[in-house]
């Protein structure tokens, strides 16, 4: 045997011993440690390296998070408007829906629906503007109504607008019928915007909650339409008749679709009222 | 040319007044958007065209409302006088002025309102058109006269640069 053979089986021997001894658990402490000392050093470097990725890379960092917190802001925006504007038409669906369960209960009369775009610029009148006008055969003196009741007439038209004077104009009285007390009565507007009754009868009782409705005396208005309902009565015996105040059923601030009844002529009795005496 | 303006401009104001002004209610009264600018207008020392733009606003007012003709046209006409009168008098203190103009413009339309409408038959009690309308209103229009006078003097300067008026 050669010298070169007795290095190889030394180096052979002292490998596999030493192979033997680690897989037999002999050097177990002595690779831990070497291990942990290992790791302790890849993770101080890595930390530093870490650190200096961040200083180096954070201010671009910080430009392109700015950017993208203001594209989502302006998607949060869009969003909320989106949202808004949505809400929007669920109140707007929702005040449809109620128009037409309204218009199919009452077959007999047509309807066309208006949205509300304007107010009387005179806080002396209660007037509202539509968005329809003679272009969809709105005429004057039609009723203009919504589901919960009677709201007004139409005033004035133009193409495609109309002017409508509500109930509650001080200049506004319709005739109406207590539903309960059996008789006859007139609303009337006034500048609060309240609806007052008048011209009952002393001879007849009539109580709180009494439901009021168009009469059609006079060819305004047809007949059976809701107003509202009795809140309070005055009877002074010293007077030819009662008066009550109303509640009305529309809620006329938070008027915003109306429906015109179009199929509705109003009578001009005018010409039949008797001549005032010389 | 100049007073092309006004078209747009009292368009706005009349629009502005029927859909969200007359909502923004103090008891039953609410600011008036056109007499406000019209007064603050008329109070600028440079401008020559109060009258054109009265005419303009009793126009698109008198088409829009139910109220009869001649309260409008005499009552915006009558607030342009006054404001050309105080103007010559009180043009110190501008804002006094606009006040005052205010002030008296108020009363002065309300006042013919009411009257015009009683003749015609409407049912107004006095009381309750000074307590629930007019003073209301009052208080509305004094209280947005500052920021509209501030913006029509800033109009006023643009429409009429001051090297011009010179």
């Amino acid at each position: 045997m050669n010298s070169r053979s007795l290095q190889t089986t030394i180096i052979f021997l002292v490998v596999g011993g030493i192979l033997a001894l680690s897989l037999g658990g002999f050097f177990g402490s002595a690779s831990r440690q070497f291990g942990s000392i290992l790791i302790d050093t890849q993770t101080w470097l890595s930390s530093r390296f870490l650190g200096l990725q961040d200083f180096f890379t954070a201010p671009r960092d910080i430009v392109s998070l700015r950017t993208r917190n203001a594209e989502l802001e302006a998607q949060v925006s869009q969003l909320q408007a989106q949202v808004i504007e949505l809400q929007q038409r669920v109140n707007e669906t929702e005040i449809l829906a109620a128009l037409v369960d309204f218009s199919r209960s009452n077959p007999e009369s047509t309807y066309k629906a208006a949205a509300v775009i304007g107010h009387d610029p005179s806080p002396f009148l209660h007037y509202i503007i539509i968005n329809r006008g003679s272009n969809d055969d709105i005429r004057r003196g039609m009723p203009v109504v919504t589901n919960q009741g009677l709201v007004g007439r139409v005033d004035a038209v133009i193409a495609d607008a109309a002017r409508v004077q509500l109930i509650t104009d001080p200049a506004s009285a319709v005739n109406v019928y207590l539903q309960n007390a059996e008789t006859s009565a007139v609303t009337f507007g006034s500048v609060t915007g309240d609806i007052s009754l008048d011209m009952i009868s002393q001879n007849k009782t009539v109580e709180s909650g009494d439901l009021i409705l168009t009469s059609g005396l006079g060819g305004g208005y047809p007949s059976d339409l809701p107003i509202g309902q009795v809140v309070t009565i005055r009877t002074l015996e010293f007077k030819l008749f009662q008066q009550a105040t109303v509640q009305p059923a529309v809620d006329f601030s938070r008027l915003e679709i109306v429906l015109v009844i179009t199929n509705f002529r109003p009578v001009d009795i005018t010409p039949l009222e008797p001549l005032p005496s010389p | 040319m100049r007073n092309i303006v006004a078209f747009p401009l009292l368009g706005l104001a009349v629009i502005l007044q029927s859909a969200i002004v007359s909502q923004v209610k103090l008891i039953s009264g609410y600011a008036d958007l056109p007499l406000l600018m019209l007064a603050a207008w008329a109070l600028q020392e440079r401008v020559k065209s109060a009258w054109l733009w009265a005419v303009l606003v009793c126009l698109m007012i008198g088409f829009v409302s139910s109220m009869p003709w001649l309260v409008v046209a005499a009552g915006y006409l009558g607030v342009i006088f006054m404001a050309q009168i105080l103007q010559r008098r009180v043009w110190q203190a501008p804002l006094l002025a606009m006040f005052s103009v205010i002030f008296m413009g108020t009363l002065f339309i309300h006042l013919l309102s009411f009257a015009v409408l009683r003749i015609l038959g409407t049912p107004f009690a006095f009381a309750d058109v000074i307590g629930l309308i007019t003073l209301p209103s009052l208080l509305l229009n004094m209280l947005f006269s500052i920021p509209v006078y501030a913006l029509m003097r800033d109009l006023a300067h643009w429409v009429y640069p001051l090297e011009e008026y010179e």
